[in-house]
């Protein structure tokens, strides 16, 4: 870890500017993957800024029914909101899901969205690894991909998302605020997420410079009937090998209304269109979820060794929608 | 002068007796210091680096640039490095491991092989100078692969005989009215105690002295003297509270480079290892590649076995995990071939883990006892108590003890098992299929020459000494209870200082053996107090102090099988749609020897099991086939059991003694992993009707069975 | 020694169960690093260094953190509660006091970090903060007991490699009962 400087911002337009003004500073959050990256040596910035004291920790209830949740929320905070809870509570349950209760007390709304893969190349500087040091090639494409991606890769990465969070949030239409230092902007959580292409390095739309300052979740009905299920490799404390953000409304046995969201199968938290399409005005029973899975998943592209995701996928995608289904019948 | 006698008989009585750990104040306040927390002035900090390829040799080192940062002090490789004596045979009859002997030459036999330490005022510096150091190497094509079959397997002996035969196993085999021939792996299990190796050497007043986390102060003290070639009066080894090891913490990497840097600098250095670090120089549990073949006739009873098993180590250093040992103890057969084969690869030295041998080649045999019980339509129990052996199966020796029945049948009425439905995949709890399954389990129980120091104070109390080491296992509070009852008084009055290599040589807490060994010593020098005490009518300011050494009295003990015992039970529920699996109950039933401390002897049983269902479903260390380094070596990256994965074990035991042993103990450090692995692995083909034959169960591995056919399959 | 202030290091005051600490830091010190290589509080411990574990489990601001991954010069300002701090002089807290007495430790080098983290896994639950396997996560939900599946998930963040987690959570659930009885005979006093 090289030496850096360090500096606390007291308000947004400060830490832009603060951040501006060194090209190799970044901003700090809880610090739960930003300095474990620098200690491992995949981040080297020049300079912190710590944006933990700005005024962006509170949840906000908007006045169309939505919420705004300040960046520097932490995990555990979203997660023990009431109106998280009561709205989205497949939001709470993803954000429970991560990590540890230590890490979400730390981990902030903005750096959760912003956190690196977990693929092990990612983090071996002997390996090559094209997010790391593009044109260095991929390792996992040839080497260790149980847990990598099924959907949206390309030959140059093939690593996946570790948010749960991130899945939440996309499959609730969330949308990203942010200040640049040429002003603020707003971005779909689903645009925020660059395809991985050729330039895998390039994660997300943020303009150089920017700080994330608020997710905005619309109001959304369907999701006080949501649900997460995360599937992995201990039953805590690790992250997802496949997981699953579902919201269901059902009336008179259709489907009137359906949201699907996708982890650890692709780049980025994947927002299941194809699937919600097919869901939408069908009867909400075991043959139209697995039709809604497996169009969803027809597009998957597994490697040697994470063809199981397919599967897994398809009969989590079953599972968690069969449960939303009885509870709504109930 | 003080005039004091040992108390009345009637206080006999602290062994067997639930009592808290000695020093469990200390851990749960913090005051416990454990390696890497003992402050010195002008400490200096060591960071090793290691190597990136995985075969090949070093070309250059720039130290150039590393020795003008400010704050770096010296760094240390082949080109400098003093030379070592690595040319003997070590305490416990093994080589030193080249590992460990670091910077001799310019060869890279693996990949994260120490190249080179560098030593700064402050860790901060060490690390980002560790990190800037260029090390350039001339790569060579690697082979870090284990396969069945593998051209380069070769029969070794380690720590037994490397292969075992008698009788015709084809005739046997063919004569067999059942038949199990499967293939099993178990994956590299890393020991990922929670305190990675630290070490600080010094220099002091011409003696060298080094603070360390080991299961053996006298072990490590003697092969630092020998290794830098001290008289070993002049090395002294310290490790009084040490945060695990499970057999990770021999002789390493960071104890020598301390030692070389502390003499370069003359002050002294602290070496810890990063945890990424103990992957490659921790040693580890090599993968293992077995077959079992199994025949019996219509009863179920024996009449071929054969257990082979095969093994990596590295080009440095040969270790044998010897799976194949099982059956020489467990089971018996007309017919009976056992064989370890190595084969030697681009990889690290592993060497012993929790269980050695036993732990990943009870899963075989295990596993393959319950698909011949499927087979032959015979209970899983019933099969195991109808292949009871009279004496040992290969030694022809006789049993110490052997109380496996017992075991079973305690183990069996304790879970329910009679109300077992025999059937596969056929109980249901909401998404969850559920199942049952047991294994049985054996280990080693033996003792080691140690000697003790016993001292009659003259306030009346007495101290023990002895270089024993207390990794966890409440070995402190073992002998504590053990000397009170030895020198007939109350634990209150008995000191127990351990974990100094100046108390004399000892035993390392090892192979189940250490508070066996130890308790030996201790009692033998308290009975000698105590003839010494009954002869005096006054102690002296200094007190009076007895040594022991069992050494003659070991000797003269007679050839037997001599052995812990156990029956695990596990129940399980399997979702087959997304491959998770919770084990919703355990219970394990030994027979361990005499029980010392049921309080911590519980917790090592429980512990035990613990590992055991790890390493039934998440323990599975990575490697990469094209660098030949470890994928993900972390805590994140190789998953150990957490709270959640952990149900409500239970442990007990059934009457057991050791006739031989004056407390009459046995171990219980390792019993507790044996067959829990497989118990777990036969509880999931109960429920799901799918044989996993390829440890860990993962997720996927669950999946991908469960979707490529209905019914019983296979994994 | 790193200078008092420059580009790449600052005085900073830490407040460590309750005392001042002035004292330089590189800023690549981490708050770990702080308690046991500047402050010789060494009882919490370093098991991991990237915050897999739970070995440096704090308290900070009352709520429970890994000290590995929090930046020192980002502690400032801080109320920091370190295992050294829990126990009331020589009176040790209910959940050390149920460690010792019911083994919740083997090796001893987890224990500082599940002490840590039981304390305030105690505290989140009365609050009624949700865990990932509450049931019904509704606000307005009646209180839900700490069951020993609660207690496990939320203690999950610890590893103890001698795998004591079945005397750990008794030990936990020990703790909790009594804290319970306290917060119970609170009430009562202040309803009285």
């Amino acid at each position: 870890m090289r030496e850096f400087g360090y500096q606390r911002a007291h308000d947004v337009a400060g830490a832009v500017a603060l951040l501006a003004a060194d090209p190799d500073a970044r901003y700090l959050g809880g610090g739960t993957n930003l300095v474990d990256l620098m200690k491992t040596g995949v981040e080297r910035p020049a300079r912190l800024v710590d944006v933990r004291e700005l005024p962006l920790d509170r949840v906000e209830s908007t006045t169309d029914g939505g919420l705004r949740i300040g960046a520097t929320v932490t995990n555990s905070d979203l997660a023990a909101d009431p109106d998280v809870r009561r709205r989205y509570p497949a939001l709470a349950q993803a954000v429970l899901a991560g990590a540890s209760g230590q890490l979400r007390n730390m981990a902030t709304v903005g750096g959760n969205l912003l956190q690196r893969t977990r693929c092990g190349y990612f983090t071996d500087l002997a390996a090559p690894c094209n997010k790391r040091a593009p044109g260095a090639g991929c390792s996992a494409v040839t080497g260790e991909h149980h847990n990598h991606a099924v959907l949206g890769a390309s030959d140059h990465c093939v690593a996946v998302h570790p948010s749960d969070m991130g899945v939440a949030l996309t499959a609730f239409d969330a949308r990203i605020s942010y200040e640049s230092p040429d002003g603020p902007g707003e971005a779909p959580i689903t645009d925020f997420y660059l395809p991985v292409s050729d330039t895998p390095h390039r994660e997300t739309a943020l303009p150089p410079g920017a700080l994330i300052t608020h997710v905005t979740l619309p109001a959304a009905p369907v999701a006080a009937r949501s649900r997460y299920r995360k599937v992995r490799e201990r039953a805590s404390y690790a992250f997802a090998i496949g997981s699953v953000a579902a919201a269901l409304t059902v009336e008179d046995g259709v489907v009137r209304e359906a949201r699907l969201a996708l982890g650890a199968v692709a780049s980025r938290p994947w927002r299941a269109r194809a699937a919600e399409a097919v869901l939408t005005g069908a009867p909400a029973d075991g043959a139209s979820f697995a039709a809604a899975a497996d169009a969803e998943l027809a597009a998957a592209r597994p490697l040697p060794h994470n063809g199981y995701k397919v599967t897994l996928m398809r009969n989590l995608v079953v599972s968690v929608l069969t449960e939303l289904a009885g509870e709504d019948a109930r | 002068m003080t005039t004091t006698t040992p108390g009345p008989s009637a206080l006999r009585g602290a062994v067997g007796t639930a009592h808290t750990r000695i020093e469990g104040r200390d851990k749960v306040t913090g005051a416990a210091r454990y390696a890497g927390e003992i402050p010195y002035p002008e400490l200096a900090h060591g960071w090793l680096v290691l190597s990136t390829v995985a075969r090949g040799r070093i070309l250059d080192v720039e130290t150039g640039p590393i020795l003008a940062m400010p704050g770096v002090l010296t760094v240390l490789h082949h080109g400098n490095a003093p030379r070592l004596h690595t040319d003997y045979i070590g305490m416990l009859g093994v080589p030193p491991d080249p590992t460990s002997a670091v910077f001799q030459d310019d060869r890279v036999p693996f990949a994260g092989w120490p190249v080179a330490l560098v030593v700064a005022e402050t860790p901060e510096v060490a690390r980002e100078a560790a990190e800037a150091l260029v090390v350039t190497y001339e790569r060579e094509p690697h082979d870090t692969e284990l396969v069945a079959g593998h051209p380069g397997a070769y029969a070794a002996d380690g720590h037994m005989p490397a292969e075992t035969e008698k009788g015709d196993l084809e005739a046997r085999l063919a004569d067999s009215a059942f038949v199990v021939d499967e293939e099993y792996t178990t994956p590299e299990e890393q020991h990922s105690m929670m305190e990675p190796h630290a070490a600080t050497a010094r220099w002091d007043g011409g003696r060298l002295e080094v603070v360390d986390s080991n299961q053996g102060a006298g072990w490590v003290q003697s092969e630092l003297a020998t290794m830098f070639s001290l008289d070993a009066s002049a090395v002294r080894v310290r490790s009084e509270h040490i945060g695990g090891g499970f057999g990770s913490k021999g002789l390493r990497a960071h104890q020598v480079s301390a030692v070389m840097a502390a003499t370069a600098l003359q002050r002294p250095v602290r070496v810890v290892l990063t945890r990424r670090q103990t992957f490659s120089l921790g040693g580890y549990r090599s993968p293992t590649a077995q077959r079992v073949r199994l025949g019996a006739d219509p009863d179920g009873r024996l009449l071929a076995l054969e257990h082979r098993s095969l093994n990596q180590t590295s080009t440095v250093y040969e270790f044998v995990e010897p799976s194949a040992g099982v059956a020489r103890v467990m089971y018996d057969a007309e017919a009976h071939r056992t064989a370890n084969h190595v084969v030697r690869l681009d990889v690290p030295s592993p060497t012993w883990m929790r269980a050695p041998g036993e732990a990943p080649g009870s899963f075989a045999v295990e596993v393959a006892l319950d698909e011949l019980a499927a087979r032959a339509g015979l209970d899983p129990i019933d099969l195991r108590l109808r292949n009871e052996p009279e004496v040992g199966p290969v030694s022809g020796l006789p049993f110490s003890s052997r109380n496996l029945a017992a075991c079973l049948h305690e183990g069996a009425r304790r879970f329910g098992w009679a109300d077992r439905d025999p059937r596969p995949g056929v109980r249901r709890d909401g998404r969850w299929l559920l199942g049952t399954g047991t294994a049985a389990a054996s280990f080693g129980a033996g003792a080691a020459p140690s000697t003790a120091l016993v001292t009659a104070e003259a306030d009346g109390s007495f101290t023990v000494r002895i270089t024993a080491a207390d990794i966890g296992t409440g070995a402190r509070t073992a002998l504590t209870l053990i000397a009170a009852d030895a020198l007939e008084t109350t634990p209150d009055r008995v000191r127990v200082r351990i974990g100094d290599s100046d108390f004399g040589p000892a035993m390392i807490a090892g192979g189940s053996m250490g508070t066996r060994s130890w308790a030996w010593a201790v009692t033998a020098a308290a009975a000698d107090l105590r003839e010494r005490l009954a002869m005096t009518t006054g102690i002296p300011p200094e007190g009076i102090t007895v040594r022991s050494d069992t050494t003659e009295a070991l000797g003269a003990l007679a050839q037997k099988e001599r052995h812990s015992y156990g029956a695990q039970f596990a129940e399980v529920a399997v979702d087959t749609a997304t491959g998770e699996i919770r084990v919703r109950r355990m219970l394990g039933i030994f027979a361990a020897g005499r029980i010392v401390n049921p309080l911590t002897a519980r917790n090592q049983l429980v512990g035990g099991m613990t590992w055991g269902i790890s390493m039934a479903l998440h323990e599975e260390a990575v490697r990469d086939r094209n660098t030949g380094g470890h994928y993900a070596p972390d805590l994140a990256g190789y998953h150990v059991a957490t709270h959640a994965d952990v149900p409500d074990i239970e442990a007990d035991w059934v009457d057991d003694h050791d006739p031989d042993d004056p407390v009459g103990i046995k171990g219980v450090g390792e019993i507790g992993i044996v067959g829990a692995a497989a118990a777990v692995a036969n509880a999931v083909h109960h429920a799901t009707g799918v044989r996993h034959r390829h440890l860990p169960i993962r997720p996927d591995r669950v999946v991908a069975a469960a979707g490529s056919a209905g019914g019983a399959v296979d994994a | 020694m790193a200078p008092a202030t420059s580009s790449t290091s600052s005085a900073i005051t830490l407040n460590i169960n309750g005392e001042k600490h002035h004292l330089p830091v590189d800023h690549r010190t981490t708050l770990l690093d702080a308690l046991r290589e500047r402050l010789d509080l060494t009882g919490t411990k370093k098991g991991c260094d990237q915050g897999q574990c739970g070995a440096c489990t704090v308290l900070v601001d009352q709520r429970r953190a890994v000290s590995c991954l929090t930046l020192a010069v980002a502690a400032e300002g801080r109320e920091i509660t370190t295992i050294e701090g829990v126990a009331e002089g020589d009176e040790l807290h209910p959940v050390q006091q149920a460690f010792l007495d019911l083994d919740g430790y083997q090796c001893g080098y987890c224990t500082p970090g599940q002490i840590c983290s039981a304390i305030a896994v105690i505290e989140e639950h009365a609050a009624g903060r949700p865990s990932a396997v509450t049931e019904d996560l509704s606000p307005e939900a009646a209180p839900q007991p700490l069951t020993p599946e609660e207690i496990r998930e939320r203690m999950s963040g610890n590893l103890c490699r001698c795998g004591a987690y079945v005397s750990i959570v008794r030990a936990v659930a020990r703790a909790a009962e009594a804290h319970a009885e306290t917060r119970t005979a609170g009430a009562k006093e202040t309803t009285a």
